[in-house]
């Protein structure tokens, strides 16, 4: 056994992974004054979860955050996408009319805002957990990654 | 905003520059054999692409090169490199005449397209004057929101939006039907490295790696 010759690596990581996090969801929650969006987003926050696998093991990243939950939330993400299409139709408004949401006439912004973060947390949970599932399967077929493979 | 684009040699400058830089490793891509220096070049070339959008202008865009471009896809090709070999085969001699007639047909053809192409930044040119002027105009009264972007892509578009979320989600799941989850080599380390273990398994195990 060798000594921890990767430690630079591993310090440097452990201060930007916390960091590429906050970064997402900062551009998630900016989306609407600032450039980026949910789609972004989300795949800075799949990048944070792939670096720390990159560094930190297959293993440990896939006891913190496992495959049937990846998964699970890329499809919870297009679920609540189309569930405020539905939400509007239930409220008299057309496929995703926001403006129906809260009932409001033109000119009304709270449905507008209400809909749009909300669908675009579904992004957000459609694409990091999509882009994870897609890492995990093909890093998954690889028992370990070893020094040399690089 | 034209005085930014078009004028001053500066801007200009680092547009060649940039270009030139895009040029320079793509035929680097082209001539190298190690798919690892392959995937590593096209991080960078993603990386150079997501400025020059940028100092077009087209900040969104480049936001999102950077970070599927440059961050993500190089994982993923990283990830898939392991799976094969790691370089590539040698060609025969005059294999590339074929790919090379193509690539400069579809060149002179894209060269010939710009001709027709309005000035950067022209405030007449169609994207501009038609239902892009309209969107300008409306989207305050409308939705409220200050970024354009985001409203004409999450409010006026959002059914297109659907579609392309669930398209993600698809490839997601296309890809997991073909290759697995990944569960069986998470199965196979876990009974290597037992549960008992209280140190986290990655250190010890990148420990024995080496």
């Amino acid at each position: 056994m060798k000594g921890d010759h990767h430690m630079i690596l591993r310090v440097i990581a452990k201060c930007l992974i916390p960091l590429i996090v906050i970064y997402a969801f900062y551009v998630q929650f900016h989306g609407e004054v600032s450039a980026g969006g949910a789609f972004q987003a989300g795949v800075v926050l799949a990048v944070a979860l792939i670096l720390n696998a990159l560094v930190f093991g297959l293993t440990a990243t896939m006891r913190a955050v496992p495959p049937w939950f990846t998964r699970s939330l890329s499809a919870l993400g297009v679920i609540i996408y189309a569930g405020v299409g539905v939400w509007a139709m239930l409220k008299g408004g057309d496929y995703l009319e926001y403006q129906a949401l809260f009932g409001e006439g033109p000119g009304g912004h709270d449905g507008q805002h209400a809909g749009i973060i909300i669908i675009e947390l579904g992004v957000l949970f459609a694409v990091s957990g999509a882009l994870t599932t897609i890492f995990y399967a093909l890093a998954g077929r690889v028992a370990e990654i070893r020094d040399e493979d690089w | 905003m034209t005085d930014a684009v078009l004028g001053g040699t500066g801007t200009a400058l680092i547009n060649i520059l940039l270009l030139a830089i895009l040029f320079v490793v793509a035929i680097a891509i082209a001539r190298l054999r190690s798919l690892f220096a392959i995937v590593m070049l096209s991080g960078v070339y993603s990386l150079v692409s997501a400025a020059w959008y940028i100092l077009v202008d087209a900040v969104d865009v480049g936001f999102t090169e950077a970070a599927v471009g440059a961050g993500m896809s190089t994982a993923v090709l990283l990830a898939a490199m392991l799976l094969t070999a790691r370089t590539a085969k040698p060609e025969k001699p005059f294999s590339r005449i074929g790919p090379f007639i193509v690539c400069a047909a579809a060149g002179i053809m894209l060269l010939y397209a710009t001709i027709d192409l309005p000035p950067l930044g022209d405030p007449t040119s169609p994207a501009n004057s038609g239902v892009g002027l309209t969107y300008l105009k409306v989207n305050w009264y409308d939705t409220g929101v200050p970024n354009v972007v985001t409203s004409v892509l999450a409010s006026y578009r959002g059914f297109d939006t659907l579609g392309e979320t669930a398209v993600v989600f698809t490839a997601g799941l296309a890809v997991a039907l073909l290759l697995g989850f990944g569960e069986r080599s998470l199965a196979d380390t876990l009974r290597r490295t037992p549960k008992s273990d209280a140190r986290p398994p990655s250190v010890r195990k990148d420990g024995d790696g080496t």
